[in-house]
């Protein structure tokens, strides 16, 4: 591990402590949300669903960091256990895409012929819809719940990185090193994936953060609709969603989970920023 | 290679994507899990009624046969019969239309004229506090949930202050305004830092092309450089950005319809997932990727009257 750091720091351009600024603050607020999510039940004082009829819509303050929901439970509690849900969305919303869709345009890129020309107008056609729009009518036909959802992501977002990476494949399959390990007589498949695909990653890995905000505002849509996990389960949307009928007398019940999405999204942002400028690439 | 070839051609491109638009919302009903005659009569239906809702939907014939037949309804403008409106789907989208054109149009109208100045600023000023400002300001637009800002003004400005209406569309193109000010302002906040940071990148990128080397050596000012050659050559990136961006535009309607209570499409689609109205989730989805399509063609139109380049 600490051999594979110092390879990965001694390279040019990539020293530790030239790390760009955002890269670092968005690194630090995406791990620390990370932490926050895997030590919950440590860091909370309560049980995210416990009732308490006796301490409902109060204030933040005495009753808790961030005051108490219709029911008596305690907001900070579940704004935590949330983002267990609302990272989780973002991570297998963001990897399954990629994988297929990296994997898909590899293919596409390097061999070309029919399969390419059919990949590239299923692209087209799926791209046609409007992303939210199609994600929220495949998991209302396949119903409610965070399993259905990432499943619908994973079908709609592919394309997206499919298309990056083909385009950047094209370029590659022509440039002068892919020839030479060709005329050395080395394999494919061997050739694809220890030498085109380490060189068509970069935009693809700076995508990936922008597309991780958008699954996860994606998502928290659909928990506010109530097509995301189902109820007690604490979600960001679907708090803001609890909280939308006692916006008059109790605003923290919707603004806390909005504020803990725009953190964890500003944190995303940095870091797809800072790679950009760190690997070069357009945003 | 003419106008008018280039044209035709752009329109036959379209068609294998509007067959394949045609195929994804076709299964959609195939996704259903179970039956979806069960589903939609729910658990206490009989027997009978179930047979009978499926031989309405077609569920009984082979897929390929469903699938023609949808075709060929939906070329002939019948997109089905709503299950619990008993009306036809096109004419419930054609009621809630309006709404939504209205939001998409008072959308473009406010974030456009802004997204351009805000654009402008930060590529003049770039690198001082003025560009930073903005760039903060659009990560900030970027990643707040169009919904929770929706429920916060509401709270602020119709609840507090009383300056807008807490819901409804209004009477009147006035009343129209009015009440969909703070959906409108929503959907723009999200969408105005999109746009503001392509311009930006695309001026930026365009001062530094040899033209204005060219024109600073003639002795042009620098207005007169930025206003009638950068910002010429930098709005078309922008042009093609905002078809793309409608597709984003029209999702954000759907979820801020929901919050002000907006009798649009959003609401009707929201209204037909709770209900299990499959015909007009499906419609509505169809209705959606066409108005996209539609929308995407003619800016791709307007940036090939505008850009002569595009044409070759």
């Amino acid at each position: 591990m600490s051999e594979q750091v110092i390879e990965m720091t001694s390279r040019p351009g990539v020293q530790a402590d030239e790390l760009p600024l955002n890269l670092k603050i968005g690194m630090a607020v995406v791990i620390a949300w990370v932490l926050l999510a895997v030590l919950a039940p440590w860091v909370t004082p309560a049980d995210p669903n416990a009732l308490d009829l006796d301490n409902v819509l109060q204030p933040p303050g005495a009753a808790g960091l961030m005051g108490t929901d219709q029911v008596g439970r305690d907001v900070f509690t579940r704004v935590v256990f949330a983002a267990r849900i609302d990272l989780w969305i973002g991570f297998a919303g963001v990897v399954l895409p990629l994988l297929i869709g990296v994997t898909a345009g590899l293919f596409s890129g390097y061999f070309g012929g029919a399969a390419d020309a059919l990949l590239m107008r299923v692209v087209d056609i799926t791209l046609a819809f409007p992303f939210f729009v199609l994600v929220l009518a495949i998991v209302a036909a396949l119903g409610p719940g965070v399993g259905n959802l990432i499943i619908a992501l994973a079908l709609v977002g592919w394309v997206s990185y499919a298309r990056l990476v083909r385009a950047e494949v094209m370029v590659i399959r022509n440039a002068e090193y892919i020839q030479a390990v060709r005329t050395l007589g080395f394999n494919r498949f061997y050739i694809l994936f220890r030498h085109v695909m380490p060189n068509a990653m970069a935009p693809v890995i700076v995508y990936a953060m922008t597309d991780m905000l958008l699954v996860i505002l994606a998502g928290a849509g659909l928990g506010f609709i109530g097509l995301g996990v189902q109820p007690p389960t604490a979600e960001w949307g679907a708090m803001i969603a609890d909280g939308q009928p006692y916006i008059e007398e109790a605003w923290w019940i919707s603004l806390f989970p909005g504020l803990a999405a725009i953190s964890f999204g500003i944190g995303l942002s940095l870091i797809g920023d800072g790679l950009a400028r760190m690997l070069r690439v357009s945003n | 290679m003419t106008r008018a070839y280039w044209l035709l051609q752009r329109l036959t491109q379209l068609l294998p994507v509007l067959l394949g638009i045609s195929v994804i919302c076709f299964a959609l009903l195939q996704m259903i899990p179970g039956d979806p005659a069960r589903i939609i009569l729910g658990s206490r239906a009989s027997p009978e009624a179930v047979a009978a809702m499926r031989d309405r939907l077609g569920l009984d014939q082979p897929a390929l046969q469903q699938y023609l037949t949808y075709m060929s309804k939906v070329i002939r403008g019948d997109f089905g019969e709503s299950i619990s409106y008993k009306v036809p789907v096109s004419k419930l989208i054609l009621e809630h239309a309006p709404v939504t054109g209205f939001l998409a149009v008072y959308v473009i109208a406010l974030a456009v004229p802004i997204a351009l100045i805000l654009g402008m600023l930060a590529a003049r000023y770039r690198g001082t506090w003025v560009d930073h400002l903005i760039r903060m300001l659009s990560v900030l637009g970027m990643t707040m949930p169009v919904f929770w800002l929706a429920i916060l003004m509401l709270r602020l400005f119709s609840i507090d202050l009383g300056w807008f209406p807490v819901s409804g569309y209004g009477q009147g193109f006035l009343g129209h305004l009015h009440h969909l000010f703070l959906p409108a302002v929503s959907i723009s906040i999200w969408m105005i830092p999109v746009l503001v940071r392509n311009l930006r990148a695309s001026i930026v990128q365009q001062s530094v092309a040899d033209y204005v080397l060219a024109g600073r050596a003639k002795g042009l000012t620098e207005r007169h450089i930025f206003t009638h050659h950068i910002l010429k050559n930098a709005s078309l990136p922008t042009l093609n950005l905002f078809g793309v961006l409608v597709a984003y535009l029209i999702g954000g309607t759907v979820i801020v319809e929901l919050v002000y209570a907006l009798p649009g499409l959003g609401l009707l689609m929201f209204n037909a997932i709770l209900g299990r109205d499959y015909p007009i989730i499906q419609g509505l989805t169809l209705f959606y990727a066409l108005a996209t399509v539609v929308i995407t063609l003619v800016t791709d139109i307007l940036s090939g009257l505008i850009d002569p380049r595009v044409k070759a």
